[in-house]
């Protein structure tokens, strides 16, 4: 039977009576076990944890994942490279241009088709605004789950301001689905970017204003300092990337070591943490924030040097001709029909990854020449995030469970699939 | 020409009953707590709806307690999938009357574009719902219109006839399709318990050892 | 300029195979091209788990994914001739460079098992579960192979090829249940009428 001194992270507080001392004793025991989920509050999303409690210190945490598993990689197979966009938004639901990009981009690796560069500078900057719509959603859930509950209403302030920018480029508040194979399906007018440049020119005062709130703060400093640290070691046997692995002090940045859209051209910083623990993973993500708005606008001046160019690449065998021509020409009708119904990639395997919000999220596509594709693994960041929340929450009190799901940031749409 | 009655008669309810029932009615239409079971992107969208553009605290309808027993609107906020079935079905028979049930999205009222292995087709399988809406997601303002509906669906109720009569039985609601409790009837387990009961994943564990 | 292919990256790539052809060189590696460029080579499933280990201790710090691939062919039911049915893939990378190197195995229906790399990296007990899950494949030496994204008891493999996309249960195993209820001659008795195959046992 398991005893208190086999579980060597467990803080005694005060002495237990005797004979309480076999914790998964039957009669005498004091574990309880505690069902968490699906349906929590706090829980982003659908995840269950089923958590051996010993008073409020947890064991033996064991996540149950599953419970949004929508089938999407079975999906691909039966409908095809195109007709799979829609689902790619839906599975990091909070940054779904992102998404979109990685499959892109797997996709073009498999064509070897190439986007052109304004196509690339649209693409680098809606993901970076799906980056900072991301990473809004963790500041605002993270920040109401351990009490602050102002922050939620002040970052889904912001995230409607960016709901505003996307309806007004694309009609669509979120799951837009605007990135195609070959670049983007329309431009960004100079009206948008107008609206794009008055948002990133307020959104570092907001920043500001959250810093404000939290990064003094004594209560997230108690709730948020030593909790859940992740040595650099852990970090990269459990798999973990993103902002969890640079807030132990790991720097890897996809957008720095294997490049991609362009981004060996932005000037930017990426953040590193020290310590690994929740503290340090949220400073990490408010300078993404800040970094990300720096890259936006270099994008968005890129974008007034080059107006007029193409935004998506002009290949029928597998990229949307434009709308007008499908609109009056035969062969560009019957293009189109083909391209959506009936694309045929070459064949071959291709793996292609991009930083997301969340860490390395991937595609490894692979095709026999034929319509339909053999597999499409999405290689879900949030996945390995959470399976490192036993390894964070053994031995710490309940009430750290919140901090360290928060700060471990993963969206249930990714993580099933 | 058919009979005509007065409309007391009809309903076999008087002047003050009727007064009553437009009473409570108004009490039950303008305090609509919503559980929100934000199970995947449309619970992005119906927490922007709680936000402060969209605000469902213009309709009383803010406090969103996540605890069933203490709601009386279940809006199904995504795509439902077979293995969270029983968790949602559970949910909704631990809400006390009177309650009513919003399917926001096209996942929770048809199965959306997932008609795949995993997915419930449709949130009505399993509960009875009252306004479906459609989108993915839904814009707040969508949501919002339902809950408008839901409201002038709740004025034509009539409380005073359910606690005179009692309340309308539904054995059935829904299709039924859960009585015959899907993925379970794989399992041989002879334990009767509680799908959550880790007593019940041992067992299966056992049984069927992969 | 490629988007895809810039200097970093072809860099990584070829870095990586000079890196990758040395330490696989005793495991007999088949190299396999691919087109994003990086080094990929199937080995013999006895050798595979000593084949990452060395990679890892020369430098491929960082596990991607492992995946497999079913190649059976829903049009003709069958294997491409001479390969085995499932693929299974591993990619490792190292970390502060472009260099990155894909391991494959064939492994055939009969015999889907293979060795688990849980002792070289933790993170990947999720990986072979999701794959056990949803291909059948099983790992020796995993400390949980149960099911992760699929219900316990849960009795099909879904990412086989011949498993249907809409899926067989529940409510599809049903509605086939009661249409031959329903067909079947009312003058027979209930009792003697096919089984609910949700009935318990």
């Amino acid at each position: 039977m398991t005893t208190r001194a086999d579980h060597p992270k467990t803080r005694q507080v005060f002495e237990y009576a005797p004979g309480s001392e076999y914790l998964d004793d039957p009669v005498q025991g004091e574990l309880m076990h505690l069902n968490v989920g699906p349906q929590h509050p706090a829980t982003h999303g659908v995840l269950r944890l089923e958590v051996d409690l010993d008073g409020e210190t947890m064991h033996n945490v064991v996540p149950v994942v599953g419970y949004l598993h929508r089938g999407k990689e079975k999906t691909c197979e039966t409908l095809g490279w195109h007709k799979f966009f829609p689902h790619t938004d839906r599975l990091d639901y909070v940054q779904p241009l992102l998404n979109n990009t990685a499959y892109a981009l797997a996709c073009e690796e498999l064509a070897g088709i190439e986007v052109p560069e304004r196509g690339q500078v649209v693409r680098v900057l809606l993901m970076e605004i799906s980056r900072i719509a991301a990473h809004l959603i963790y500041l605002g859930t993270t920040a109401i789950d351990l009490g602050a509950v102002s922050i939620f209403f002040a970052t889904f302030k912001e995230r409607e301001k960016i709901y505003t920018l996307l309806d007004a480029y694309s009609g669509h508040r979120m799951n837009n689905t605007y990135i195609r194979i070959g670049g983007v399906f329309a431009d960004v007018e100079e009206s948008v970017a107008q609206l794009f440049d008055e948002f990133l020119d307020q959104f570092p005062a907001a920043i500001d204003g959250f810093e404000t709130f939290l990064t003094g703060n004594r209560i997230w400093h108690d709730r948020n300092r030593d909790v859940g640290v992740i040595t650099r070691e852990d970090a990269l046997a459990w798999a973990l990337t993103g902002p969890n692995l640079r807030g132990s002090g790991v720097e890897r940045d996809l957008r720095k070591v294997r490049p991609y859209s362009g981004y060996e051209t932005y000037d930017f910083e990426v953040p590193v943490g020290t310590v690994g623990d929740c503290y340090d993973r949220y400073l990490v993500r408010i300078e993404e924030m800040r970094q990300s708005t720096r890259i936006a606008k270099q994008a968005l001046a890129r974008l007034a040097t080059t107006k007029g160019a193409d935004v998506i690449a002009e290949d029928r065998r597998y990229v949307l001709p434009p709308k007008d021509r499908v609109h009056s020409s035969m062969e560009e009708l019957i293009y189109q029909f083909k391209v959506v119904t009936d694309l045929r990639l070459p064949k071959g395997e291709a793996y292609h990854a991009v930083e997301s919000s969340k860490g390395e999220l991937g595609f490894y596509v692979v095709s026999d020449g034929s319509s339909n594709p053999v597999r499409c693994h999405i290689r879900g960041p949030g996945l390995y995030n959470v399976q490192a929340i036993p390894l964070l929450a053994e031995g710490r009190l309940f009430s750290d469970m919140m901090a360290i799901i928060g700060s471990l940031d993963f969206v249930m749409g990714e993580v099933d699939r | 020409m058919g009979s005509l009655k007065p409309v007391e008669e009809q309903t076999d309810s008087g002047f003050f009953a009727t007064k009553v029932d437009w009473l409570v009615n108004w009490g039950r239409k303008n305090s609509l707590w919503p559980m929100p079971l934000g199970l995947s992107c449309c619970g992005i969208e119906l927490m922007a709806m709680i936000g402060p553009k969209f605000d469902i605290a213009r309709f009383g309808a803010e406090a969103a307690r996540f605890s069933p027993r203490q709601c009386d609107l279940l809006i199904v906020a995504g795509t439902l999938t077979w293995k969270m079935a029983q968790a949602a079905r559970t949910i909704y028979d631990q809400m006390p009357e009177p309650k009513w049930v919003i399917a926001m999205g096209v996942c929770s009222s048809s199965g959306g574009m997932y008609d795949s292995y995993a997915v419930v087709q449709g949130v009505d399988s399993i509960l009875p719902v009252d306004v479906y809406v459609p989108g993915c997601p839904p814009r707040p303002d969508a949501v919002i219109d339902a809950i408008l509906k839901l409201q002038k669906k709740i004025e034509r109720e009539s409380p005073m006839k359910t606690l005179f009569e009692g309340p309308e039985v539904h054995d059935e609601r829904g299709t039924g399709l859960l009585e015959f409790q899907p993925n379970r009837g794989l399992v041989k387990t002879d334990l009767d318990l509680h799908p959550h009961d880790p007593r019940a994943r041992a067992a299966e564990r056992e049984e069927t050892s992969p | 300029m490629s988007s895809h292919h810039t200097p970093a990256h072809v860099a990584g790539h070829t870095a990586s195979k000079a890196r990758a052809d040395g330490l696989l060189a005793a495991f007999e590696p088949r190299p396999v091209a691919t087109r994003c460029g990086t080094p990929s080579y199937v080995v013999a499933r006895e050798v595979v788990h000593d084949a990452l280990a060395a990679l890892r201790a020369g430098g491929y710090e960082v596990l991607s994914f492992i995946t497999a691939v079913d190649r059976l062919s829903i049009a003709d039911g069958r294997v491409p001739q001479g390969r085995a049915r499932f693929l299974l893939v591993h990619q490792i990378e190292v970390l502060d460079t472009a260099e990155a190197v894909r391991v494959e195995t064939e492994l055939t229906e009969a015999d889907a098992t293979a060795p688990t790399v849980t002792d070289l990296w933790p993170g990947a007990s999720f990986m072979e579960r999701e794959v056990y899950d949803m291909f059948g494949i099983r790992f020796d030496g995993h400390p949980n192979l149960t099911r992760l994204l699929m219900p316990d008891g849960y009795g099909h493999h879904p990412l086989r090829k011949e498993f249907p996309h809409q899926g067989i249960e529940p409510d599809r195993l049903y509605r086939e249940w009661d249409e031959r209820r329903r067909a079947q001659d009312p003058s027979v008795p209930p009792e003697e009428q096919a089984p609910s195959p949700f009935q318990r046992r």
